[in-house]
């Protein structure tokens, strides 16, 4: 048991969920057992709209497996006022701005479900 | 009994060689480093009765003891936060023995982290077959995991990877006048800097990462009082300090609002002055924690060397050399001595005041070491 489980059971659903205080309504991310603000245990997870904008963003050269491609590593600002890692695909990285718009896909990479992000449309 | 933190002091130092294959457990080295801190001291084991490290040192405690003969720990303490904590050991050291809970704190840090498991390499993380929120999208090193957050500094200030190799070029210059470091007569130039291979662009080449580095260090930590009756001139602990904001994380320090400032580290230093009744004028040599040279300039900033953005000018303009305003990483700092995850530059510290180092500082009253979120100033007795 892990307190991101729910994230990842959300995911499967091709849903961004992240926790939402039920006492005091505040979102919290990374996730946790408790409620930083008001230290109340209970909560749902409530899903994000998937847009958001690139906060920070590196190009990962060196990945785990020799074989695997490198990968546009991102940290995400949600518009609901939390943070995520994920990916950016469908972009070269020349083209990646600080503070462009991006929207969540869902995507199979090795074998898992995994929320990654595009250059938002129209943007 | 008990004492003001500043009526303490480190009394002893002792370390191995910095290597890239040691030959020996991380125990022993642990060990090797211990004894000659103790007897750089003048103690013997019988009177060493705490003991302190911080977080993933693969030694025990314990099996320490038993090795350097010890025969009764009465204290000990870990820090949290990796290298980030190596200055809190010097906090949590003092605080046992001006409470009374401790004589004499033993302080080590040893590991092979270049002959054996190698922490800056891909593939331990996150565990195999289980998604992560950070793991899962190719967070698999140190060096990307921390360059998502000196992109942010970087691109608010405008500082490029070549204002970075300043500061490289300044360590491994340090570092090739100090026969223990690793990188000892093997300066290099900005253009060395430039054309050493991207490890996560456009933020770190290689020549911007610390070492992987083997080998031990241990400090001896007592009070000031009974420093006056050992063998080495005591190093007083003038002021220490510790700061974990709410958003911290030891790898992933994401959830911070805005990581160009680095809160932690001003708020560590404002604590310093406050029970120092110093400033950073009063500073004359800074040791700072870089696992990655970006760090050192966020540091600067955040201690009140310069103001923001300024690193980067602080650097160009000499003010790190020896014979600078604020000679800076003087034993080539982690890039250039070694990797001993920050207490190493303890040690140095240490030199500083007693007037020992390789690349002494005349007249060095007051060293700041600096791991950011845990800071101490060395001054002496």
């Amino acid at each position: 048991m892990r307190d991101q489980d729910f994230f990842w059971e959300g995911v499967r659903d091709e849903k961004i969920l992240v926790q939402r205080c039920d006492a005091c309504g505040s979102l919290r991310q990374p996730p946790g057992p408790m409620c930083p603000r008001c230290q109340s245990l209970d909560w749902h997870p409530k899903a994000m709209s998937g847009r958001g904008t690139v906060y920070a963003f590196i190009l990962s050269k060196h990945p785990t497996r020799p074989d695997d491609a490198p990968r546009l590593v991102v940290l995400v600002d949600l518009e609901e006022g939390v943070r995520m890692v994920s990916n950016l695909v469908d972009v070269d990285v020349r083209d990646v701005r600080i503070g462009m718009s991006v929207e969540a896909i869902f995507r199979v990479v090795d074998g898992a479900t995994l929320p990654l992000f595009r250059m938002a449309r129209g943007a | 009994m008990s004492l003001p933190l500043n009526q303490t002091a480190v009394v002893g130092i002792g370390q191995t060689e910095f290597s890239k294959h040691s030959g020996r457990s991380p125990l022993q080295l642990a060990a090797e480093a211990s004894r000659a801190a103790m007897l750089d001291a003048g103690l013997s084991p019988s009177d060493i009765d705490g003991m302190v490290t911080f977080q993933r040192d693969e030694n025990d405690e314990l099996e320490l003891a038993r090795s350097l003969g010890i025969p009764l720990l009465r204290f000990t303490g870990r820090a949290p936060f990796g290298g980030a904590g190596s200055c809190a050991t010097i906090q949590i050291a003092a605080a046992a023995v001006a409470s009374g809970a401790a004589r004499a704190v033993l302080i080590y840090r040893a590991f092979n982290e270049r002959s054996g498991h190698r922490f800056g390499q891909p593939g331990s993380y996150p565990a195999p077959g289980q998604l992560d929120i950070h793991g899962s999208f190719g967070l698999d090193t140190p060096a990307k995991i921390y360059a998502l957050w000196y992109q942010r500094y970087m691109h608010k200030y405008g500082v490029t990877n070549e204002d970075l190799g300043r500061y490289v070029v300044l360590a491994r210059k340090h570092a090739a006048t100090n026969p223990a470091a690793w990188y000892y007569r093997k300066p290099i130039t900005l253009a060395d800097h430039q054309a050493s291979r991207w490890i996560v662009e456009p933020i770190l080449r290689l020549l911007d990462c610390c070492q992987e580095s083997d080998g031990g260090v241990a400090l001896v930590v007592t009070s000031a009082e009974r420093a006056g009756d050992l063998r080495q001139p005591g190093v007083r602990i003038v002021a220490t300090s510790q700061a974990h904001s709410i958003g911290g994380d030891i790898m992933f320090d994401y959830y911070r609002p805005e990581l160009e400032d680095f809160e932690e580290a001003r708020v560590c230093t404002e604590e310093l002055w406050r029970q120092s009744g110093l400033g950073p004028r009063d500073i004359d040599v800074a040791l700072i924690y870089e696992n990655f040279s970006p760090i050192v300039f966020l540091a600067l900033e955040a201690h009140g060397f310069c103001g923001p953005g300024e690193a980067r000018h602080f650097i160009a303009d000499g003010h790190g050399e020896l014979t600078g305003s604020l000679p800076l990483n003087t034993n080539g700092g982690l890039l250039g001595e070694g990797y001993i995850h920050g207490v190493n530059n303890l040690l140095e510290g240490v030199r500083q005041i007693r007037g020992t180092a390789a690349n002494q500082v005349v007249d060095a009253e007051h060293v700041l070491v600096s791991a950011s979120r845990s800071n101490v100033i060395f001054g002496k007795l």
